[in-house]
C-alpha cells in the first residue's frame, strides 16, 4: 500500500490524527520521516503534515526564547536574537539539510544526532506539545524520556545563555566540517563572584538521546572555572552516561574522552 | 489508493506529473518528469547526490515529500545551461577537471549553484562549508573546491 | 606541480612526451558537467518492477522451511524468485577462466553463510510493496556454529563454512591448501642471521562505499534477447556470469553498461544481474535490482582483511638474508576474487628488493563473513603495507635510516627475483632518491650515487639451491623465462607457416576441464551459438 498523506490546517486536528492511528508518524523537515520511508520502514502508514504557519514563528518571552517546531536550522542561522544557538545550528549537517531539519524535529533525531537537543537541554527547555487532550508544557528531560509517545511538538523555549561566555557548544566528530557526533557537548555555566550558579551540563550521543550529566553538574556547582575548581567534575563526567557502539565510535571510547572534552569545554581551549 | 496530483515549475517550464503518497520529490523528479540529473546516492541525506533548488534554496530530494513543492519552483542540474551554453560554473568543473566518476557532480553543482547565489565572492572556507553536504568518492574534493572559487572568480562567466 | 625527471634512465626512452605532463580532457566531462553522463538507472523502462532481496540476518544457519505462502498474495507482487528457479545455482566468479570451484548460490537454498546472502527475490510494482511482502515472508533458520577469525577457521575441527572447500580453505593447484613461494633455504639463513624479526600485521576489510550503490535493470528486449543496463565495471565477466547462471548462451543478452558511479573494485562481482534477468523473464517486465546504501554498506563486498605474518633474518650491516611470510586472506564465506588475490599476493612477495632467501604461504580462507572482493590493488596493497612497516621495524633495529635501508636492500637490474625471473627495469632506488630530495631527506653520497642500473646480476643472478617441501609434486624442468600459470588451457599456438593462413575448422568440441562447462557459454572463448 503506499503511504497514506493527510494534510491539516490545524494543530489539534494534526495531532488527534497521530494519536488515534498507531502508524501516523508527523513529519516535520522530512530528514528522519522520508529516510524510514525510503529504507522500508513498514511502521509508518500515514504521514501527517500541518499547515499552520505559527509552527515558524520565533518569539521571545523576557529572559527565554520560544522557537516554534516547524523554524529550520537556516531560519535559526538568519535569527539574529539567536546568536547564542549559530554554532550548534552550523555544526549540523550540511546547507540543504539545514534548510530542511527543523528544531522539533531534532528533538526526535536518534544517537549520534541530535545536536540542537543538546544545547536546549543545557539551557533549561521546556517543551510544549499538542496531545489529544489539549496542550502541555513539560521539561525537556520529561520530553525525551517518553518522545515517541508525547504528541505534537509546537514549540521549544530556552533560557538565554547569562553571558556570551556562559554557554558553550561542542561538537566532537571524525568529518569536518560536518559528520555525526563522536560526542557533542553543552554547557552553561553562569558565574556569580567567579563561582559557577546553576550549572547546566548536556551530553549527545552518550546515551539514546540528549541527557544531562547531572553528578558532573553536582560537582561543578559554587567551583571556580579553573583547572582546580574543574577537578571533581571532570572525574565523574561519564558518571549516568551509556554511550552505544556504532560505526562512530565505540562505548568504550566515548566514555574515554567525554571528560576530556568537557575539561577542554570548562577551560575554554580549542580542540 | 487515488494518487496526488503535483504541479510545480521544474527549471524553465511548468509540469504536472501525478505521485504515489510517500513518494520523494527525486522519484517523482526522476520517474514522473523525466529529469535524471538529481542521483540517488543513499535515501538518507547524507551524500548530497540528490542536491536541487526550491525556490533557490538547497534541498535534499531524497527527503523532500514530493507534494510539498506543489506551486514552488525546482532547479536542478538539468536546467543550468544557457541555451546550448554552459553555466559558469559547468565550465569551470570542466576546466578544473573537477570530476572523475561524475555522479557527486549534479549535486555538487546544485549545492555551489546555492551558494553562489546567495554568496558571490566566497572565501575557500565557504565553499568548503557549501559542499559540506555532498560527498565525492573519487576527486579528493580540492578540484571541486577550486572549480567553485574559479567560477566565483569570474573565471568560467566569459563562457556564459 | 608536475615534474618530468628525464635525467633518470635518459637513454632508455624516446623522449617525445606528447601527452604527459599535459591536462588532457576526460571523454565524458561534458556528459558529467551537463548530467548526460548516462548511469545504469537513468532508463526510464515502461512498467518496471522492483526486486528485493530478503537476506540472511545470522551468519550462519541452516534453512529447514522457507514460506512464502502469505507474501505471494501481497498486493503488487508479481514473483518471488528462489533458489529453486535458478538454473545453475551455484557459480564462482572465475570459473571464465577455469579457476576455481562453483560455490556461491545465487538464492541460497540449504543453507546461509554470512549474515546479508541473499534467501529469496521479491519483485514488485513498487519497492513499498516489495518490502511490504518481504515483512510477510517466515523463514526457520537453525543457527550454526560461526567462525569469523582466519586462523580459527582453519584449524581442524572449525565449522565448515562452504562444502565446496570443506577444510576452509581454496584449493590451489588441485593440491595444496594455500599459495607457495620457494627460493632458498630460510632455515638455514635465519640460524646464520644476526638478527630475526617477526611480526603480525593486519588489514580491516575496507568498504568501497561508491555514491552510486550496485544495480542493474533488465528488460525483456526485441528479438528475444534481454537489455541489461549495469553499474558493473567488468562488462564482460558479468554478461558471460549471467548467461552460465541463466544457461542461455550469451549472445541472449545485451548488455550495456553505463558510466560507473564509482567502482574501486567493488562492482565486479557481478551481484545484480542474474537475478535482475531472471526477473525479466519470468515476469516479462523490466526488473530494477539495485542496492540501497545500507544494502551497499554492509553486504556490497568489501575489500578482504588479511592477516600477515613476517619473519626476516637479517645481517648487523643491514642486508636482509631471509623473509618469510604466512598470510591469510579472509575471503569470507565464498570465493570471489580472493583466490585471485592470493596469486597477486605472492607474485609481489618479498616486495622489490633482492632477498636470497624467501619462503611464502598464503591462504585464502572462508569464514562466515561477507565475501571479499577486488579493490584498489587488492592483493599488493595490504602485502605491501605489512612489507613496508617491516622494513622501517628493521631498519630501527639495525640502527640504519630508512630510506638508505631501502636501497642497500633494492632489486637491481640483472638480479634473480625469487619467482625465478630475472628483475629489469627495476627503479626503486631512484624512486627513493628522488622522494628523500623532495623530503629533504639527507641521504649519504653512497646511497645518492646507488643505481638500479649497477651492481645487479652476478652472483645474485644465481637460483639458490632450494629444498623442496615434504610431499610436494615432482619437479618440472624450470628455466628462469618459463613463463607459469595456475590456468593453462592446454591450448598450443599453431605452427608458424609461410602460406597464407586458411580458416581453421571450427574446433572439437572439447570435454572443459571443470564440470560447468564454461566455455560454453563464454563471449570470452568466443562459442556462440
Amino acid at each position: 500500500m503506499p503511504v497514506n498523506v493527510k494534510t491539516f490546517a490545524t494543530i489539534p486536528e494534526a495531532a488527534g490524527a497521530l494519536a488515534s492511528e498507531r502508524d501516523a508518524r508527523y513529519i516535520g523537515g522530512g530528514t528522519l520521516v522520508m529516510r524510514a520511508l525510503n529504507e522500508g520502514d513498514l511502521s509508518i502508514a500515514t504521514v501527517v503534515r500541518v499547515r499552520d504557519h505559527s509552527l515558524g514563528t520565533i518569539r521571545p518571552a523576557g529572559g527565554r526564547v520560544t522557537i516554534g517546531a516547524a523554524v529550520t536550522l537556516a531560519q535559526l542561522l538568519n535569527a539574529r536574537d539567536l546568536a547564542f544557538l549559530h554554532p550548534v545550528a552550523r555544526s549540523i549537517g550540511g546547507p540543504a539539510v539545514r534548510n530542511m531539519g527543523t528544531v522539533g524535529g531534532n528533538l526526535f533525531a536518534p544517537a549520534p544526532f541530535g545536536d540542537l537537543a543538546v544545547a536546549l537541554l543545557a539551557l533549561d527547555a521546556m517543551v510544549s506539545v499538542q496531545g489529544s487532550y489539549g496542550t502541555r508544557e513539560m521539561a525537556m528531560e520529561e520530553f525525551l524520556a517518553g518522545r515517541e509517545r508525547a504528541g505534537l511538538v509546537i514549540s521549544v523555549s530556552c533560557t538565554r545563555p547569562a553571558s556570551p561566555e556562559a554557554f558553550r557548544y561542542r561538537k566532537v566528530s571524525r568529518v569536518k566540517p560536518k559528520g555525526a557526533s563522536v560526542i557533542s557537548l553543552a554547557v552553561h555555566v553562569p558565574q556569580s563572584s567567579g563561582r559557577v550558579n546553576g550549572a547546566r551540563i548536556a551530553y549527545g550521543a552518550m546515551a539514546p538521546t540528549a541527557i544531562r550529566a547531572k553528578a558532573a553538574e553536582r560537582a561543578l556547582e559554587g567551583r571556580s572555572l579553573d583547572e582546580a575548581g574543574i577537578a571533581a567534575a571532570v572525574a565523574v563526567a561519564a558518571e549516568g552516561t551509556s554511550p552505544a557502539t556504532d560505526p562512530i565510535a565505540s562505548t568504550w571510547y566515548r566514555r574515554e574522552v567525554v571528560g576530556v572534552h568537557l575539561r577542554r569545554l570548562l577551560l575554554g581551549q580549542d580542540t | 489508493m487515488a494518487k496526488t496530483a503535483l504541479q510545480f515549475r521544474h527549471n524553465d517550464r511548468e509540469v504536472a506529473v501525478f505521485v504515489d503518497g510517500g513518494t520523494s520529490l527525486l522519484t517523482a523528479l526522476r520517474d514522473s518528469v523525466g529529469d535524471h540529473s538529481p542521483k540517488f546516492g543513499c535515501g538518507q541525506g547524507g551524500c548530497g547526490a540528490c542536491t536541487v533548488l526550491i525556490d533557490g534554496e538547497a534541498h535534499l530530494s531524497c527527503l523532500t515529500l514530493a507534494e510539498t513543492v506543489e506551486g514552488r519552483a525546482i532547479q536542478t542540474a538539468d536546467g543550468l545551461k544557457n541555451g546550448a551554453a554552459l553555466h559558469p560554473l559547468q565550465a569551470a568543473f570542466m576546466e578544473n577537471f573537477a570530476a572523475q566518476c561524475g555522479y557527486c557532480t549534479p549535486g555538487m553543482l546544485m549545492a555551489a549553484k546555492a551558494l553562489l547565489d546567495h554568496n558571490p565572492q566566497p572565501t575557500r572556507q565557504d565553499v568548503i562549508d557549501g559542499i559540506a553536504g555532498n560527498i565525492c568518492r573519487c576527486t579528493g574534493y580540492e578540484p571541486i573546491i577550486n572549480a567553485i572559487l574559479a567560477a566565483a572568480a569570474g573565471g568560467g562567466a566569459r563562457r556564459a | 606541480m608536475f615534474e618530468l625527471r628525464k635525467d633518470i634512465f635518459a637513454d632508455e626512452r624516446d623522449d617525445n612526451l606528447k601527452e604527459i605532463g599535459k591536462g588532457t580532457q576526460r571523454q565524458d566531462m561534458l556528459g558529467h558537467v551537463t548530467a548526460t553522463s548516462t548511469y545504469f538507472n537513468d532508463h526510464k523502462l515502461q512498467g518496471m518492477l522492483h526486486l528485493k532481496v530478503l537476506r540472511s540476518p545470522h551468519s550462519h544457519a541452516r534453512l529447514r522451511r522457507i514460506d512464502l505462502a502469505e507474501a505471494e498474495r501481497m498486493p503488487g507482487v508479481r514473483r518471488i524468485l528462489r533458489g529453486a528457479d535458478v538454473p545453475r545455482n551455484l557459480n564462482t566468479l572465475l570459473s571464465l577462466i577455469n579457476f576455481g570451484l562453483d560455490d556461491e548460490p545465487t538464492l541460497a537454498v540449504d543453507k546461509v553463510r554470512y549474515k546479508g546472502e541473499p534467501i529469496v527475490a521479491v519483485v514488485a510494482d513498487s519497492e513499498r510493496e516489495a518490502f511490504e511482502a518481504m515483512g510477510k515472508i517466515r523463514v526457520d533458520y537453525e543457527p550454526l556454529p560461526a567462525v569469523f577469525d582466519v586462523e580459527e577457521a582453519v584449524k581442524p575441527g572449525a565449522p565448515v563454512v562452504n562444502e565446496t572447500y570443506p577444510k576452509n580453505t581454496f584449493t590451489f593447484h588441485e593440491k595444496y591448501d594455500h599459495q607457495k613461494l620457494r627460493f632458498g633455504d630460510v632455515e638455514r639463513a635465519f640460524a646464520a642471521s644476526d638478527h630475526v624479526l617477526e611480526q603480525r600485521y593486519q588489514m580491516s576489510p575496507i568498504e568501497h562505499a561508491p555514491t552510486e550503490t550496485n544495480g542493474s535493470i533488465a528488460a525483456p528486449d526485441t528479438n528475444g534477447r534481454y537489455v541489461v543496463y549495469t553499474s558493473t565495471q567488468a562488462l564482460f565477466f558479468s554478461l558471460d556470469t549471467s548467461a552460465k547462471i541463466l544457461d542461455v548462451p550469451s549472445n541472449k543478452l545485451h548488455f550495456i553498461g553505463g558510466t560507473v558511479g564509482g567502482g574501486f573494485g567493488g562492482k565486479v562481482d557481478t551481484l545484480t544481474e542474474p537475478l535482475a534477468i531472471l526477473g525479466a523473464m519470468l515476469t516479462g517486465r523490466p526488473v530494477r535490482y539495485m542496492f540501497g546504501r545500507e544494502e551497499e554498506m554492509q553486504f556490497g563486498s568489501p575489500r578482504g582483511a588479511e592477516r600477515i605474518f613476517i619473519k626476516d633474518g637479517i645481517r648487523r650491516d643491514g642486508r636482509i638474508m631471509a623473509r618469510q611470510v604466512r598470510g591469510y586472506f579472509d575471503s569470507g564465506a565464498y570465493t570471489r576474487l580472493s583466490s585471485y588475490a592470493v596469486i597477486k599476493c605472492v607474485a609481489h612477495i618479498p616486495g622489490p628488493y633482492t632477498i636470497p632467501n624467501v619462503h611464502a604461504d598464503v591462504f585464502c580462507v572462508y569464514t562466515n563473513r561477507v565475501p571479499a572482493t577486488a579493490m584498489r590493488g587488492f592483493g599488493v596493497t595490504a602485502m605491501d603495507f605489512a612489507l613496508e612497516c617491516q622494513m622501517d621495524k628493521l631498519a630501527h633495529l639495525v640502527g640504519m635510516d630508512p630510506m638508505e635501508f631501502r636501497i642497500l636492500n633494492a632489486y637491481r637490474d640483472g638480479d634473480m627475483k625469487a619467482h625465478r625471473r630475472v628483475a629489469k627495469n627495476t627503479a626503486l632506488i631512484e624512486c627513493v632518491q628522488v622522494a628523500a630530495e623532495k623530503a629533504k631527506w639527507t641521504l649519504r653520497d653512497e646511497f645518492k650515487r646507488a643505481s638500479s642500473l649497477r651492481d645487479g646480476g652476478g652472483k645474485r643472478a644465481e637460483i639458490p639451491p632450494t629444498p623442496r617441501d615434504p610431499g610436494a609434486m615432482a619437479a618440472r624442468p624450470v628455466t628462469p623465462a618459463q613463463q607459469r600459470t595456475s590456468y593453462d588451457r592446454g591450448l598450443t599456438p599453431p605452427e608458424p607457416s609461410r602460406a597464407p593462413p586458411t580458416p581453421a575448422p571450427p574446433p572439437p568440441a572439447a570435454a572443459p576441464a571443470s564440470s560447468h562447462g564454461a566455455t560454453r557459454f563464454s563471449s570470452v572463448f568466443g562459442r556462440r551459438r
